[in-house]
């Protein structure tokens, strides 16, 4: 069985107004607790007006569970998740630049292309950007190979991530427009099935 | 003339200031902590026109307004509020939120803000107050608009009394102050729609509790500043009552059952009773209510209560399992959740488990608190003076106290016969809280003798308000025990650093003249034979006076839980 003490990246979605400073809000709950955040990513959601923030971290699921509690009890936070890698379907979007001269000179581009599912988003005399979106592993491995080819400069998105077994936020949003949430809005059943999805 | 000219016409047209002192008014404040400054200058000239209606305390320095609201939000049960000016003045206000978030406390400030404009232009006293008070508040927001005034004030008092209390802070550009704009009256906050201050009553869970209750043999109570904050205090005496379960209570809690109930078997934690601690890890079900398991309380967590079954009663789902695991969580107000469970428990009394409390408080009083409050010979204790001004208020009076030794003696021997009585910087632990809190708790119940209980450090730290004292008139009675010593900090270093006392021996002024010198009347002593009736002479005193009493240096307070240690180790000597 799996420990609960042990480490792992945990994905925490967390439901929030779109309003100005929230993000140091949320940030403070980190880094209060001198927890690192490896990335987060802020965009709207699906539902207008709720703003949907990802944040990956390496963490206990101890000490994420006390942090989303924490997360969720910000005023305007409507909700908070969180969920391990096999949870969700993720994505990270990656961008690549290498000197044109030397990739069409040294590399089968078309052979790039297609092993690493990349992409050419420009391409000009001097440099070329390639474009591709994947887990880490599958974008780090481009890195390596492009590095020989003189990799002028890459970079990395954070993190976004789909909860797999989540229906989306429409009908929770409907629990917290009206002024008494449905039961299921505040369960913690996670006590007595503590590896299910946290929610309260 | 069309209707929208008449709607146009009828629309009242006001300052963003006034907005604001309207809001107030409609909230029910009546009485305000502040301190003006440039940019707050519009709301306080507004305020000239409402000095009917909004009573202002012109306080010292802005941290003595942050912890007066605490104190007046603490007696009244009311929401603090407290106005302060952008840069410095708004900075002072750190310590007051931080100690009103850790301790939740309601309380709206208002703080004044350089023209929007000039945001981020390091203009003349402007800080970013919104970033800086985030960590300490339960909310803030930054109002450029006067517009906005209205629903973000009422969004504010929301915010602040419900659920979980906490401090809220709103920054006030001056540019909003001055702006005219339409009115349409004040609406309170009822709803937001991403905050729930109380979650759902699980009857489930409910039920769960009652049957571990039921089962058990050697229950456990204990029970923080919740039960006060949901007005539960009946709701509670009536659970303990029916289950006859011994209760004992964190500082913040104390009063919410009178000290001298036969159920109360005395205070949790560091400086605690004898019983409570050591029985904490003896008990077989723990019933935690609106408490949150602070170490001062639990010492060393994994020694905590390992062999009980712990039911936590509170309305914060982020203090469930934080500190100790909950086998059974009942999340909601206790108010609510205390009647549902008292339903459910079977009548009983626990007398042999009762027993127990009362042969270790048998032990305690033997070898600890009778020298304590009876010293036969020698200079004069904490505990003594605490005895027996206890003796002569009856334990009606509210008593306030700073940090220290002297707080954790007062909370000892104090006698606590009413909720809402004992005031004092728990989480925190904020010297300096004591005077201004003081001034604050009479405002908050004027009805009421109010005592502030000192040490002579913390009370150089904001002296200063006796300045409010003397132009308010309001009548605090002062009372310093002076040790000359940062007393329990030279404590600590007797006991863990070989007695190395550094930069703890502490010089003082003349108190009593200092007081006289703001027209308060005092006298010191230092003799047991003048304790009695300097201590009458400070009660009967028409109006505020200062009573210093000269208490033996190096007295430790005892029991106690060393650092790092478990509760069932605690020392009595």
């Amino acid at each position: 069985m799996e420990s609960k003490l042990e480490k792992k990246e945990f994905n925490i979605t967390v439901y929030t107004e779109n309003q100005v400073g929230l993000l140091s809000r949320i940030a403070i709950i980190f880094s209060r607790r001198k927890l690192n955040i490896e990335s987060l990513n802020t965009s709207p959601s699906e539902v207008e007006s709720i703003h949907r923030f990802n944040i990956v971290i390496n963490e206990t699921e101890e000490v994420v569970r006390k942090v989303a509690r924490q997360l969720e009890k910000q005023v305007e936070v409507l909700k908070v998740y969180y969920n391990t890698n096999e949870d969700v379907i993720w994505q990270e979007l990656a961008l690549y630049k290498v000197p044109t001269e030397i990739i069409a000179e040294h590399v089968s581009v078309e052979r790039l292309l297609r092993e690493y599912g990349a992409r050419a988003v420009v391409i000009r005399k001097d440099y070329t950007v390639f474009e591709t979106t994947g887990h880490r592993e599958e974008t780090d491995a481009l890195v390596v190979v492009l590095q020989q080819y003189g990799l002028i400069e890459f970079v990395r998105s954070a993190r976004v991530a789909i909860i797999k077994a989540s229906d989306g936020f429409h009908t929770k949003l409907k629990q917290f427009e009206n002024r008494e949430p449905g039961e299921s809005a505040s369960e913690n059943e996670y006590l007595n099935n503590g590896d299910k999805v946290f929610t309260m | 003339m069309s209707s929208e000219e008449e709607t146009a016409i009828t629309v009242e047209q006001l300052k963003g200031s006034e907005i604001l002192l309207n809001g107030l008014i409609a909230e029910g404040v009546e009485t305000i902590f502040g301190y003006p400054g440039g940019a707050i200058m519009p709301i306080y000239d507004a305020l000239y026109d409402y000095q009917d209606r909004l009573k202002h305390i012109l306080v010292r320095h802005e941290q003595g307004a942050t912890h007066a609201a605490q104190g007046y939000a603490r007696t009244s049960g009311k929401v603090g509020v407290v106005f302060a000016t952008s840069g410095p003045g708004a900075t002072n206000l750190i310590t007051g939120l931080a100690d009103a978030q850790i301790d939740s406390t309601p309380m709206v400030c208002i703080t004044g803000q350089v023209f929007a404009h000039l945001l981020g232009t390091d203009a003349f006293q402007e800080t970013d107050v919104i970033n800086i008070t985030t960590p300490v508040t339960k909310w803030n927001y930054q109002v450029t608009d006067a517009s906005e005034i209205a629903e973000v004030l009422a969004k504010a008092f929301h915010i602040a009394k419900t659920g979980r209390p906490g401090p809220v802070l709103i920054d006030i550009t001056k540019n909003a102050q001055l702006q005219l704009t339409a009115y349409n009256g004040y609406q309170k906050c009822e709803h937001i729609r991403s905050y729930r201050p109380a979650p759902i009553i699980r009857n489930n869970y409910i039920e769960q509790a009652a049957a571990l209750i039921n089962e058990a043999k050697k229950p456990f109570v204990l029970f923080g500043q919740g039960v006060l904050l949901g007005n539960a205090e009946q709701e509670f005496k009536a659970f303990v009552e029916k289950t006859g379960i011994p209760a004992a209570w964190t500082i913040l809690g104390a009063g919410a059952i009178p000290t001298d109930h036969p159920l109360n078997v005395g205070m949790l934690g560091m400086h605690g009773n004898y019983g409570p601690n050591v029985l904490t890890n003896e008990c077989d079900v723990l019933i935690a209510i609106g408490m949150r398991f602070d170490d001062r309380v639990t010492g060393r967590l994994d020694k905590y209560a390992k062999q009980a079954k712990v039911i936590h009663l509170d309305i914060d789902p982020a203090e469930i399992d934080k500190n100790v695991k909950a086998h059974v969580p009942v999340w909601g107000d206790c108010k609510e959740t205390l009647p549902l469970l008292t339903a459910l428990v079977k009548e009983k009394k626990h007398e042999e488990w009762l027993e127990k409390f009362r042969t270790y408080t048998r032990e305690e009083i033997e070898q600890c608190i009778d020298a304590e409050i009876n010293p036969q010979s020698g200079e004069l204790t904490m505990g003594e003076v605490i005895n027996q001004l206890n003796q002569l208020t009856k334990g009606d009076a509210i008593i306030v106290t700073d940090v220290g030794q002297h707080q954790m003696v007062a909370c000892r021997y104090a006698k606590f016969n009413h909720t809402r009585s004992n005031i004092t910087s728990g989480g925190l632990g904020t010297m300096g809280f004591a005077l201004p809190a003081a001034i604050g708790a009479k405002f908050g119940a004027p009805e009421k003798t109010v005592v502030a209980v000192i040490g002579d450090g913390g009370f150089q730290m904001t002296l200063q308000e006796l300045g409010t004292i003397m132009q308010s008139g309001i009548d605090v009675k002062i009372m310093i025990l002076n040790n000359q010593f940062l007393g329990m900090v030279r404590q600590w270093q007797e006991l863990f650093h070989d007695r190395r006392y550094s930069f703890v021996d502490i010089t003082s002024p003349d108190f009593v003249a200092l007081a006289k010198s703001y027209y308060i009347d005092g006298q010191k002593i230092s003799e047991r034979a003048e304790l009695k009736d300097a201590l009458k002479t400070m009660l009967d005193h028409k109006g505020s006076y200062l009573l210093e009493v000269m208490v033996t240096k190096e007295n430790n307070v005892f029991p106690m839980v060393p650092q790092g240690c478990s509760v069932s180790e605690i020392r009595l000597k």
